[in-house]
């Protein structure tokens, strides 16, 4: 009651909102049904004639939704023939056709409606934080409906082929795609009993004893046969991975729990799939022979493991496309979403399970497509699957409550209560039993409040009510009962299971998620401690998880890799690659915060100065970064420039190639970067530099680099200019600087060398700010000041010729 | 069961001692006799008749962690030349996995436990510390395994993590302040974002590869 209460007030905040969309939405049937003119008599056709066009089976079948894309081209014809008739009139000069975009703009419409409703929530924190997401969009649509309803307007339903086909995917992409494959694997097991044999267990459970009920006299169900209620059971006991999705994203549970449930809603898809295929097609048959479920069982397997097929080959395909993007960048992205939408719809082809096809292809490019994608690509691919999502969800919900609305019921309290009742026993005690059986296979065991959860998390969502709404009136005349059962339960879930578990979360103080951001200690803890374990499962014999991983693991990096991606990167250990998107990630972070506001704190505070001296005092020199910190740097460059370029040129070119002139650019930015740095490094030498990091002067000369970045490129005509610059002394020493540090580097034994190099350096640097370089090695004062000179302000200097090499060959 | 019926009372007392089931101890034990050859002791070389640890780029590590006095729990220093069985034992039950039954005393010391078996691992000089060096040589190791090693990038990313770790642990730095290698205390620190009792631990039981050979 609380929560209900606290509902209201947001609405009234939201009230706006509402009242902004609804008007649109209640402006549409007037529009839509004349086409040219509004003709107050013509208002009240669409209902009539709607029906008859579509021949459907409801008459809330169809309207000014989006979701009728394919049966609303019929009406079409219809709409326009009134239209036609008016035509003998003059030329019109402004004319309406609203049919003609009907279709898009009513889309649009919806989609606006969903991304308002989500910022509208936003909006008001007091409301999200008690109610999760789900349940406000749910209200929304059922409003929504109301209102549509209120105008007169049959409102539209959640159509099982839009949703299936448009809706699911991006939802289920972005979950595999990010799949925590680390804890997937490692409880894999577990969440395939839960998935499959649960599933199952609840299905039967379900349908055995709703077919039970069904036979006691007086209830008015005793034509519902065993098929049609396990039917109806297989339906309706698979958690939906959106409503969980939805609900546990927001409670932040700890990871095992998160991915016990979710994967268990992802999984669960191929039996479904099979149970709903199987019971239909016996629906049709006059016996059911063993044959029959054998074929049936059969069958679960080529589903679920076709769908893998198809989309672990589809992954191959796309990480293997992707090893060839390098020239054109832009539709990198595009390829990834293709081939996983692709895999899906061949699975559905096949009637495979497409969302098995989905994770598996997700899952199997990931790894190598972002070893081969520019760093670019890979934001926009998160953002993308991101932002798909959560729109697809969005609707999903909305929807889910405006064909609550719109949807025919028949409601049996019988039915409908049992239904409830039964599901909710089946899954407590199917967790309860299943993992018992697993505990006694688990290392981690799940105590008794992961069990709960783990029950309680069994939300059921719109892939059920879609399911429901595809069975057809021939052979299960009891399909509004059903439907109305199916949103009972998912109502209930939805909204008691999803609201109560936050608070329960507390209650039982369910360890939640750590927010801890990965570092590169981490990493490297845990790189160690899979070694160590696999060796000691060498040791002891024992070929467990770790050492198969392992071999794995070595296949891989052996020929996979090498096949999948493209150049250098197909060597990079684990770590390295670790490493760098780390830094990389720093360096975006530092150039975003517009130089040195936020700095990620190993660099802001502590320095290599800092570091133990006493052991090794000549070892702790700067030259062991320098090549890491010149990556970092190359990046933040690059970052900066694929920015300028890309803002110049979107309008004629689509590519990221670099141009000839880029080069030049560098050493503009480089140059004027280069007479402030040697300020810069004056002020840092003498004053202490962790303190000094935030100095106005550094800040001023970072964003003062940024202007100029855009300055000459937006006049072209001044680019013989710009390609003086670079020819001035200062360009040909650079490469030289460069040159020499490779040299540094690559040919000599590390260690000693530089190190000594690098004492000698410290000798040297008062003199240094006054030469004009200021990126040799030596240039730098206490090698703490050289290193976060390198971090935030040398960016110019040094990835400059390097940054030339691979740009112009691709520019070719 | 032959070996556990002829002396039940040495196995009874093993397992009181390291946790292990009577099951698990013989286990263990054909795989001991099968490394050290029937020997009564295991020495370094043995470990070279696992074929596997061949491939581990910490398998140096590894085996000395198996010698390491600190983690046999008979010295605070040095390496033991052989080790028997009870040795075996005790080095293998820091990778029990953690009980259902324990409560919140017993699993902190038993994450505890391991983590000092980790930290043992990487403080190789036993000085209590983690320094540079011997985070360094940590991450050369791991990366070892990798045929285009640059010591360059292994340094760079002991150096980084090392500056983390001192960040981390010690929070804003003078210049003049000497972060001198990670201590234990730190190295907890550092572990609270690894579930370590959730991930260090090893099946023991059904190891049918062993019984099969045997």
């Amino acid at each position: 009651m609380q929560a209900k209460g606290s509902r209201g007030a947001p609405s009234l905040r939201a009230l706006p909102f509402l009242f902004l969309v609804a008007a649109l939405l209640g402006m549409l049937p007037l529009l839509h049904s004349h086409g040219v003119q509004s003709d107050p008599v013509m208002a009240s056709e669409p209902p009539h004639h709607y029906p008859a066009v579509i021949s459907g089976n409801e008459p809330g079948d169809i309207t000014a939704a989006p979701l009728g894309v394919s049966q609303e081209i019929s009406p079409l014809p219809n709409h326009s023939s009134p239209g036609h008739a008016k035509n003998r009139k003059a030329f019109p000069v402004l004319g309406i056709d609203y049919t003609h975009v009907r279709i898009p703009f009513e889309i649009s419409l919806w989609i606006l409606l969903a991304c308002l409703m989500k910022l509208g929530f936003h909006v008001i924190p007091s409301v999200s934080s008690i109610v999760p997401e789900s349940c406000l969009l749910i209200v929304v649509g059922l409003l929504v409906g109301g209102l549509i309803k209120g105008v007169g307007e049959s409102p539209p339903i959640l159509r099982s082929d839009i949703f299936f086909l448009f809706l699911l995917p991006p939802i289920i992409l972005d979950a595999g795609y990010f799949l925590p494959l680390r804890q997937f694997t490692e409880n894999l097991g577990t969440i395939l009993i839960f998935a499959v044999v649960g599933t199952l267990w609840n299905a039967f459970f379900l349908g055995g004893l709703m077919y039970a009920v069904c036979q006691i006299s007086g209830t008015g169900l005793n034509d519902i046969g065993l098929l049609a209620n396990l039917l109806f059971g297989s339906i309706i006991s698979a958690v939906d991975p959106v409503a969980v999705l939805a609900v546990f994203e927001e409670i932040h549970i700890n990871e095992l729990l998160h991915i016990l449930v979710f994967g268990e809603s992802l999984l669960n898809d191929a039996v479904t799939v099979v149970l709903y295929h199987l019971f239909e097609e016996f629906a049709n048959f006059e016996q059911v022979t063993v044959t029959d479920i054998i074929l049936g069982f059969l069958s679960f397997f080529v589903v679920s493991l076709g769908g893998v097929f198809v989309g672990v080959i589809y992954g191959v395909i796309a990480a293997f496309t992707s090893r060839f993007t390098s020239h054109i960048r832009v539709i990198e992205p595009l390829f990834v979403f293709l081939y996983s939408y692709m895999a899906y719809l061949s699975a559905e082809l096949f009637h495979l399970s497409g969302i098995m096809a989905l994770i598996a292809s997700g899952v199997v490019m990931r790894p190598y497509v972002e070893a081969n994608i520019s760093h670019k690509s890979h934001t926009t691919i998160k953002y993308f699957l991101k932002m798909w999502s959560s729109v697809s969800e969005t609707l999903i919900f909305i929807f889910l409550g405006v064909s609550t609305v719109a949807g025919r019921h028949y409601w049996n309290w019988t039915f409908i209560i049992s239904t409830l009742i039964f599901c909710l026993i089946a899954r407590v005690l199917g967790v309860l039993g299943l993992t018992w059986f697993i505990n006694k296979f688990r290392i981690v065991k799940l105590t008794p409040k992961d069990q709960f959860i783990i029950a309680y998390g069994g939300l059921r969502g719109a892939i059920a009510f879609s399911l429901g709404y595809l069975l057809d009136y021939e052979h299960f005349g009891m399909r509004d009962m059903f439907l109305t059962a199916i949103i009972t339960v998912i109502f209930f879930t939805v909204f008691v299971q999803g609201m109560t578990i936050r608070p329960l979360v507390d209650l039982l103080a369910v360890k939640k998620k750590q927010e801890t951001k990965r570092s590169i200690n981490e990493e490297i803890h845990t790189q160690f401690l899979d070694h160590l374990l696999t060796g000691i499962e060498d040791i002891c014999g024992h070929y467990g998880h770790h050492h198969w991983k392992d071999k794995l693991n070595r296949f891989n990096k052996k020929y996979v890799k090498k096949c999948l991606i493209a150049g250098e990167r197909s060597k990079e250990p684990q770590l390295i690659a670790f490493y760098h998107k780390m830094e990389m990630k720093q360096a975006i972070e530092l150039v975003e915060s517009g130089g040195l506001g936020k700095i990620p704190s190993a660099i802001s505070t502590v320095s290599m100065q800092n570091i133990n001296p006493k052991a090794l005092p000549v070892k702790r020199i700067l030259p062991a970064l320098s090549k890491d910190k010149e990556e970092e740097i190359r990046k933040i460059l690059r970052n900066n420039l694929q920015k300028t370029r890309q803002r110049l040129r979107s309008y004629n070119r689509h590519t990221l190639v670099a141009d000839p002139y880029e080069e030049a650019w560098n050493q503009m930015l480089l140059r004027r970067q280069k007479a402030r740095q040697l300020e810069q490094k004056i002020n840092n030498y003498l004053t202490v530099p962790a303190h000094k990091l935030d100095s106005p002067t550094m800040s001023r000369a970072r964003i003062g680099s940024d202007p100029l970045a855009y300055e000459p490129k937006s006049d072209s005509g001044n680019l013989p200019i710009i390609t003086v610059d670079p020819a001035s002394p200062q360009s040909p020493e650079s490469v030289d600087l460069v040159n020499e540090e490779l040299k540094g580097t690559s040919c000599l034994p590390p260690s000693p060398e530089e190190d000594e190099e690098g004492l000698v350096m410290r000798v040297k640097d008062p003199s240094s700010p006054g030469t004009d370089d200021v990126f040799t090695p030596g240039a730098g004062d206490s090698p703490s000041n050289q290193r976060i000179m390198r971090c935030l302000s040398d960016p110019g200097p040094q990835p400059e010729p390097e940054e030339g090499e691979p740009f112009i060959p691709k520019g070719k | 069961m032959g070996s556990a019926h002829s002396m039940p009372e040495e196995i009874q007392e093993l397992a009181d001692k390291t946790g292990f089931t009577l099951e698990q101890i013989e286990h263990l034990h054909r795989r001991f006799k099968q490394i050290s050859g029937d020997q009564r002791t295991i020495r370094k070389e043995s470990f070279d008749r696992i074929p596997d640890l061949e491939f581990n780029p910490i398998r140096s590590k590894i085996v000395r962690a198996f010698f390491d006095k600190r983690n046999l729990r008979q010295a605070s220093d040095g390496l033991a030349e052989e080790i028997n069985f009870e040795d075996f034992l005790t080095i293998m039950s820091y990778f029990r996995p953690m009980e259902m039954n324990m409560d919140e005393e017993q699993l902190d010391h038993f994450r505890k436990e391991k983590l000092k078996f980790l930290f043992h691992m990487y403080d190789s000089d036993n000085d209590g510390k983690i320094t540079l060096q011997e985070y360094r040589k940590v991450v050369e190791e791991l990366l070892s395994r990798n045929p285009h090693l640059e010591k360059e990038s292994a340094r760079s990313i002991a150096d980084g993590a090392m500056m983390e770790a001192a960040s981390i642990c010690v929070g804003q730095m003078e210049p003049d302040q000497v972060y001198e290698g990670i201590t234990f205390e730190d190295f907890l620190k550092m572990w609270q974002g690894i579930d370590i009792d959730t991930k260090m631990h090893v099946r023991f039981l059904n190891m049918e590869p062993i019984a099969h050979c045997h």
